[in-house]
């Protein structure tokens, strides 16, 4: 069978830049009380986004914004089915009780993942909101889940996969059957 | 990192990913004991069998606290109070536990070579606590991982083990598991508890405790194992203490920031001076820390399934 695979380039380095500089904004109009708002990132991926954005609502506000890094492989529901994913640090550096706390995910898929980082998340306390932001939203969700701030809506069917490439070169690739 | 072992039953059979794999699992769960809410769901809804036919309490109670902070449902067996003393065999008891549709079995057992039955004959994933005088895979784990934290590495530290070599679980699995990680091996002790054939083994074999102690970056101590003595292999305590015991006189001669490790339980005043072991060099206590961190590890480990390690 013929495998061969294509890929695309949905989102380059400043497509991201702008994205993310459109959800800081989003998020700065969304929440008027900013010194209640922290940003709490999934590994890998969402950290290093939560961290950029993180950056740009603290130019926004003039203050600095507190940023966590959430890892969900212990909330996960599919521990049995696969073998035992990765583990990172979970790093909160604030207080979650009575904050807003914006989860940030690179790609937004089937919803699970969302699921257990807002248990997580729990973990550490109530948090007087949560909200979520997303870099992609590729569709086919399994649970009833919905970003709030999206930089990218890409239809996609279940059988492509999403890279997100953040580093030496940002990028987020489409690669299909 | 890969994980695709079913079982742990010795370190003999793991890769030196592997183990590191462990420990730096190990290193995510022992953050988790330092929150507020020290339990995640990560085995909710699994049932653990602890199956301790040989008396244990601290690893007993270390995996029972790694099993609850996991979630799991939780069946203690012990020798005293099970139907070992009726007369019923470890595969009766095994099957039992099986068609109690049981997810793990955690065994502790005087036979070496137990555990390897145990795989064989259930399906549950079996993970051992110690078979005799064969292995004892989480201590070498923790006691990697106890080092690892401490030293910033394994690959080149010269770890020497003194004491009763001959019937100890833990000196084989640590041997293993250390000289896996490219650590360097000193066995020291009554010539009779420290045969010359654990050469084999690649480490080194001395009898001159001075010797033994002075390049050591980790200096493992033994207990005696008075239960898993036939004959007595040395005159008494008094000579070892003497002899072996590690006590001012013989720290103030290693290396400086050398430091002092022990499975437990510990003889004070046998093989360990109740001063050293007290003292800021000693890491007896961080051992039993990290020990719970490393038995989540574990059990996270062998929960997973075998589909790929990837998570969307």
């Amino acid at each position: 069978m013929n495998t061969k695979r294509e890929t695309l380039v949905i989102l380059d380095a400043a497509a991201i830049g702008r994205a993310l500089t459109r959800i800081a904004h989003e998020i700065a109009e969304r929440n008027e009380q900013s010194s209640e708002v922290a940003l709490a990132g999934i590994p890998a991926g969402g950290d290093l986004l939560a961290e950029r954005l993180g950056k740009i609502l603290s130019e926004i506000w003039k203050h600095p914004v507190p940023v966590g890094s959430l890892d969900v492989s212990m909330h996960r529901d599919d521990l049995d089915r696969r073998a035992a994913p990765q583990i990172h640090p979970t790093v909160m550096p604030f207080d979650v009780n009575g904050k807003t706390v914006v989860i940030v995910d690179d790609v937004l898929f089937s919803g699970r993942t969302t699921r257990a980082a807002m248990d997580a998340l729990n973990d550490f306390g109530r948090p007087k909101k949560i909200q979520l932001a997303v870099l992609v939203d590729r569709g086919h969700r399994e649970l009833p889940i919905k970003a709030d701030f999206v930089g990218k809506n890409v239809p996609t069917a279940s059988d492509e996969k999403i890279h997100v490439h953040l580093g030496e070169k940002d990028e987020v690739v489409l690669e299909r059957k | 990192m890969t994980w695709n072992k079913k079982h742990l039953l010795d370190i003999e059979s793991l890769t030196a990913d592997e183990i590191l794999t462990v420990l730096d699992t190990a290193r995510a769960f022992k953050a988790v004991g330092e929150r507020a809410i020290k339990k995640v769901p990560a085995l909710r809804g699994k049932t653990v069998v602890n199956l301790f036919v040989e008396p244990s309490t601290r690893t007993r109670i270390s995996f029972e606290l790694a099993e609850q902070r996991l979630s799991a449902d939780i069946i203690n067996f012990s020798a005293e109070a099970s139907s070992f003393k009726k007369g019923e065999t470890l595969k009766d008891t095994a099957l039992n536990l099986q068609a109690l549709n049981a997810d793990f079995i955690v065994i502790r057992h005087s036979a070496s070579g137990a555990p390897h039955f145990l795989a064989r004959v259930v399906g549950a994933k079996v993970i051992n606590a110690g078979d005799g005088a064969h292995e004892h895979p989480t201590q070498a784990l923790l006691d990697a991982f106890t080092i690892r934290e401490r030293k910033g590495k394994i690959a080149g530290l010269n770890v020497t083990i003194l004491g009763d070599i001959l019937y100890s679980r833990v000196a084989r699995s640590n041997i293993w598991a250390l000289m896996k990680l490219g650590a360097t091996v000193t066995l020291c002790g009554p010539s009779t508890l420290v045969p010359e054939t654990f050469e084999q083994m690649g480490c080194r074999v001395t009898y001159d405790v001075d010797e033994a102690l002075r390049d050591a970056d980790i200096i493992h101590l033994l207990r005696i194992q008075h239960e898993r003595q036939r004959k007595t292999m040395f005159p008494g305590i008094g000579e070892y203490t003497q002899l072996f015991g590690l006590n001012k006189a013989r720290l103030a001669k290693t290396k400086p920031d050398a430091l002092v490790m022990h499975p437990g339980p510990i003889n004070r005043g046998v093989e360990i001076d109740s001063e050293i072991a007290d003292c800021e060099r000693s890491l007896i206590l961080e051992q039993v820390t990290n020990g719970l961190a490393v038995r989540m590890a574990v059990l996270f480990l062998l929960n997973g399934g075998k589909g790929p390690q990837e998570v969307a």
